[in-house]
């Protein structure tokens, strides 16, 4: 994992003293309530419903168990015990008090974190597969690319007032983990004809508002110009991108409005003045950043398919588990296991002070002392060992961590909503919980749900979509209609390397009535599926109008 | 006399008094005396009997943020100075015109920025190749100047500097040196 120099550190630590200031001048009266937004936005902190958020960032995803127990420490010094982990790699405290939040700052710069540029018209945290230099299906790791990214975008003097707000994610791998083409720059790792690492670069992709797959405006981009070639895109988006209207500001209506071809026009024009020149990257500055990312000292030792499966045989639970929550690793003897954050009760995302602390001791017994947070909202322990799988699955049960639902359908994907985020126009939480309640009150509940298999659930509290609704298979969005909650409810959508935005399928509902919708939705699924089909594929080979018939169908309906 | 702080990037500011006067067309310019100066806005600049008309004079273009920075390519020779302005300072087009002005124009001029021009984003512009600043009338000017020193150091490639990948071990030395 990458480690701070001294220079990062004055870095952070200067942030740290100028945000504390800029809050002083701002309770003093020195700087206004416009003057200050854009400024405290752009570390973090929101004025939410009931108190301030403060997000912070956990570039790429990854964690070591000293930042994890900062975390924990904060939650109990600062806020209410939990905090909750965001659909972009990053973590929010809800409970804040303003005049605390320098000091948590500078809590988080002791261990290498900060909350910087987690919010705003600027480039926001950098993410990334959260499989990354353990999956099986990787081309290259994307971690060096992504702090590379990481140091280029703070702080970076000509793009820090966007029109508007801007993310970049990162996959290495065959599969798209990262949701690339739901960001306004997918950087995807590929290899050219001679095998040298290059960049296929993705622009315009975005959800919110006007959901846009992002589209392919460069090949083969040399890994060199990597960093001229995100400027140029950055250079034309800052001085062409819409600045009138808030809506219509983000970069993929600049590239719809020109088209994505005169906008790749543009952009390989104004990179033509940069490429060679001083940003270009040269292989030790890439050398040096992959020597963070090396392997950990992994043990010689043999897959344990056998041990495995005999567990599995004694423990119908320990089964469940293994085929839900532990992915396969490149190196043998060792797998990837993910811990649920979505856990029926707690919102999803949260994680409490004691789990927080629990996790890191887990992550130094059982994996290097390293952790990752996925944009699904749950953690990850990257290098097990097979042979300790089980022992770690013992020791997850009791703290509600090892839940073995990843990829199913209570494994929801939901903002903070109407319960904390004054953005919001609906609860959002709620709705998660009362699926979750209806799945779970099956008697078959666990097989219920296996059966079904992978299925992504999004929800939004509001068209902002930070619960990524439009690329769930079921996407539900929470509306405000008279100022009464409703759920608008989609199908079809996906992400990876196939993403599609979903389809609405009718009127919106009442939240009662959402845990009914769901339950039609799997029930048209469970009819029309073919052999091992998953519901995505299910709704791509037959329409939405088989589920919109049976949703929306009489006297069943509510 | 309005004041003006003139910094370049690594060097200590220093405020200066200076008298400058904006004009809409030519017909006022012989009442305008020549010590002040004289603050044109690019499309009267790039009109055809502008340039003539204020030989001799000390000219400041003046960019707005819509402006195509690229339309003064062979314009800069005569000029005194560029100024941008910051309709708003939340409106970051100023920070590419200026960028475009050193990097691609291989403008070494003076760079001065206008507007809403406010001590928490004078780092970033001064970074983007401006050099010199009017605050907004109503903060202290000394404020402003500390918003230079906001970082010790800095990441990536800007107009006035190398990456930091390019100069890593005398930017650590450096900073040793500076504790």
């Amino acid at each position: 994992m990458y480690l701070y120099d001294e220079i990062d550190r004055a870095i952070v630590s200067d942030r740290v003293a100028q945000f504390k200031d800029q809050l002083a001048r701002f309770l003093k009266g020195d700087l206004s309530e416009d003057e200050f937004r854009p400024l405290r936005l752009q570390n973090g902190l929101y004025l939410q419903r009931h108190a301030p958020m403060l997000r912070v960032a956990i570039p790429y995803g990854m964690l070591r168990a000293n930042q994890l127990r900062k975390l924990a420490e904060i939650a109990r010094r600062f806020d209410r015990g939990y905090a909750h982990f965001t659909t972009r790699q990053n973590i929010q405290f809800n409970w804040p008090k303003l005049e605390d939040c320098g000091d948590i700052l500078a809590e988080l710069a002791k261990v290498e974190m900060h909350a910087i540029q987690t919010s705003g018209n600027c480039i926001r945290n950098t993410t990334t597969d959260h499989f990354a230099g353990v999956a099986a299906d990787e081309v290259a790791d994307p971690r060096p690319t992504c702090e590379l990214i990481r140091q280029w975008s703070t702080f970076h003097p000509e793009f820090a007032y966007l029109p508007r707000k801007f993310k970049i994610a990162v996959n290495g791998a065959l599969n798209d983990r990262a949701a690339v083409l739901a960001h306004d720059i997918g950087v995807l790792l590929t290899r050219n004809e001679q095998g040298e690492p290059c960049y296929s670069i993705y622009a315009g992709g975005g959800l919110g508002r006007t959901p846009v797959i992002g589209h392919l405006i460069r090949e083969r981009l040399p890994r060199a110009e990597l960093l001229n070639y995100l400027s140029a895109i950055l250079r034309v988006y800052n001085r062409f991108g819409r600045r009138d209207n808030l809506y219509k500001a983000r970069i993929k209506i600049l590239v719809r409005d020109l088209t994505p071809d005169v906008f790749a026009r543009h952009v390989e024009d104004e990179w033509s003045h940069l490429a060679g020149g001083p940003g270009s990257v040269p292989d030790a500055e890439f050398a040096r950043l992959a020597s963070f990312f090396e392997d950990p000292p992994y043990a010689e030792c043999a897959n344990e398919e056998s041990l495995l499966a005999r567990q599995a045989a004694t423990s119908k639970p320990f089964s469940n588990w293994l085929k839900r929550n532990v992915t396969a690793h490149r190196v043998r003897g060792y797998a990837a296991v993910t811990l649920s954050l979505k856990k029926t009760g707690s919102p999803p995302g949260d994680a409490s002070a004691d789990q927080l602390d629990a996790i890191a001791a887990l992550s130094e017994a059982f994996s290097f002392g390293e952790a990752r947070v996925s944009h699904e909202q749950n953690l990850i322990l990257a290098d097990v060992r097979q042979d300790a799988l089980f022992a770690l699955f013992e020791a997850l049960r009791p703290l509600g961590l090892a839940t073995p639902n990843i990829g199913l359908v209570t494994d929801i994907v939901c903002c903070p909503g109407g319960d904390f985020c004054a953005l919001a126009n609906a609860k959002s939480i709620p709705v998660a919980e009362a699926i979750q309640r209806r799945i779970d009150e099956r008697i078959d509940a666990i097989d219920f749900m296996h059966d079904i298999g992978d299925i992504d659930v999004n929800i939004s509290g509001c068209i902002n979509a930070c619960g990524h609704h439009h690329i769930g298979h079921i996407g539900i969005l929470g509306v405000d209609k008279n100022g009464e909650e409703w759920y608008q409810v989609t199908i079809g959508g996906s992400q990876g390397n196939a993403a599609s935005i979903g389809k609405i399928i009718g009127p919106s509902f009442a939240r009662a009535q959402m845990p009914d919708v769901i339950e039609r939705l799997l029930q048209v699924y469970v009819r029309e599926r073919h052999g091992d089909e998953r519901f995505i594929d299910t709704v791509h080979r037959v329409g939405i109008e088989p589920f919109k018939n049976h949703v929306y169908k009489e006297p069943e309906h509510a | 006399m309005p004041e003006i702080v003139l910094a370049r990037y690594g060097e200590p500011a220093r405020i200066e008094k200076r008298e400058a006067v904006v004009i809409a067309d030519l017909e006022s310019i012989g009442a305008i005396p020549t010590t002040t100066e004289i603050v044109v806005p690019l499309a009267l600049w790039l009109d055809g009997a502008t340039q003539g008309a204020l030989k001799g004079r000390k000219v400041v273009v003046l960019l707005k943020s819509s402006d195509d920075p690229l339309r003064l390519a062979g314009q800069l020779a005569a000029v005194a100075a560029v100024a941008i302005e910051f309709p708003v300072f939340s409106d970051g087009r100023g920070y590419s015109i200026a960028a475009l002005l050193r990097e691609r124009l291989r403008y070494g001029g003076q760079i001065r920025a206008v507007g809403d021009v406010l001590r928490d984003q004078a780092f970033y512009m001064q970074r983007c190749g401006f050099d010199a600043f009017v605050p907004r009338p109503d903060r202290s000017i000394d404020e402003f100047i500390k918003g230079f020193g906001d970082f010790r150091e800095t990441y990536q490639a800007s107009a006035v500097l190398e990456p930091l990948f390019r100069r890593r071990e005398e930017a650590l030395l450096a900073l040793a040196g500076r504790a």
